[in-house]
């Protein structure tokens, strides 16, 4: 989608909004539920932009995974834990870690702006375009022919996630 | 454009920074870093989309392309599965301390053995 009219400035910067602003709220706000579920708007906010920028896909992913399935897991361990209602308290450090994420923002945003960035322009030339059309495709294409060893392997890794989580959630009845 | 995007993603990273140094509740700090990963993202999309890769011929035949540009979405993937294992494996951890030690208080948990 090419940033030509009035209408898309006004939705991206909607979801800039949502997203920086739900995403400060699940630092801040004092019960764990609540910052959750800022949590799941923060990730729709983020698919939201990728939508914007020519990466479908991976907003329709972002939905599923972050929006569904981190989303149920995040949730589930809030509800099995104690100390919800009141326990995002800060520790002691609070004022050392705000001056240190005030440092970081402050160092990226200058090199951000400082840097010369060769930017494509918003309407793409000929062979770029043609791969914007249809992400998916290409993606899945990527995946299984460059990419299928680094594929195969997040396989794997999702296997043994999934095994180490059980096995470590599992009620010991011979103790 | 690039640099907007670049903005929002540096912004989110340093409030998630700010989660993971700062909240005492460990479910907090995990929710920050997954604020942080989706951070990360939000720059590989954005440089997938607005960077020229060094490798790429402009003219010619479009046989390439894909390979180059959409090597930042494809990088993206990789980082939401490394995300989900992590909080799957991080969210089963907490949930069988929380049961064995009754605190989810991260200066309660120095330790991991009983």
């Amino acid at each position: 989608m090419a940033f030509d009219n009035i209408f898309s400035e006004i939705v991206f910067w909607t979801l800039a909004v949502v997203t920086i602003g739900s995403a400060a709220l699940v630092v801040h706000l004092r019960s764990i539920f609540r910052a959750a579920l800022m949590l799941v708007v923060s990730f729709l906010g983020i698919a939201g932009l990728f939508a914007m920028v020519n990466a479908e896909f991976l907003a329709v992913v972002q939905v599923l995974v972050y929006g569904g399935g981190i989303a149920v897991l995040v949730i589930f361990a809030v509800m099995m834990t104690r100390d919800v209602d009141t326990g995002n308290v800060s520790t002691a450090v609070q004022p050392v870690a705000l001056m240190m994420g005030a440092a970081l923002l402050a160092a990226l945003a200058y090199s951000i702006v400082q840097a010369e960035w060769t930017v494509l322009p918003d309407s793409l030339p000929g062979p770029i375009a043609t791969v914007f059309v249809e992400t998916p495709t290409q993606l899945g294409r990527l995946l299984l022919s460059d990419y299928v060893l680094a594929f195969e392997v997040a396989g794997v890794l999702l296997l043994a996630a999934v095994i180490g989580a059980l096995s470590l959630v599992r009620e010991r009845t011979d103790a | 454009m690039l640099e907007r995007l670049l903005i929002i993603s540096a912004i989110l990273f340093c409030i998630g920074l700010y989660g993971v140094l700062s909240r005492k509740h460990i479910i907090a700090v995990i929710m920050s870093v997954e604020i942080m990963f989706n951070a990360v993202n939000v720059a590989l999309v954005a440089f997938s989309r607005y960077t020229v890769p060094a490798g790429l011929r402009l003219s010619g035949a479009g046989t390439d392309a894909e390979r180059f540009v959409l090597e930042g979405q494809t990088l993206a993937v990789f980082v939401i599965v490394v995300a989900a294992a992590e909080v799957a494996l991080g969210l089963a951890l907490i949930i069988a301390l929380a049961r064995r030690r009754d605190t989810v208080h991260i200066s309660d948990l120095s330790t991991l053995r009983r």
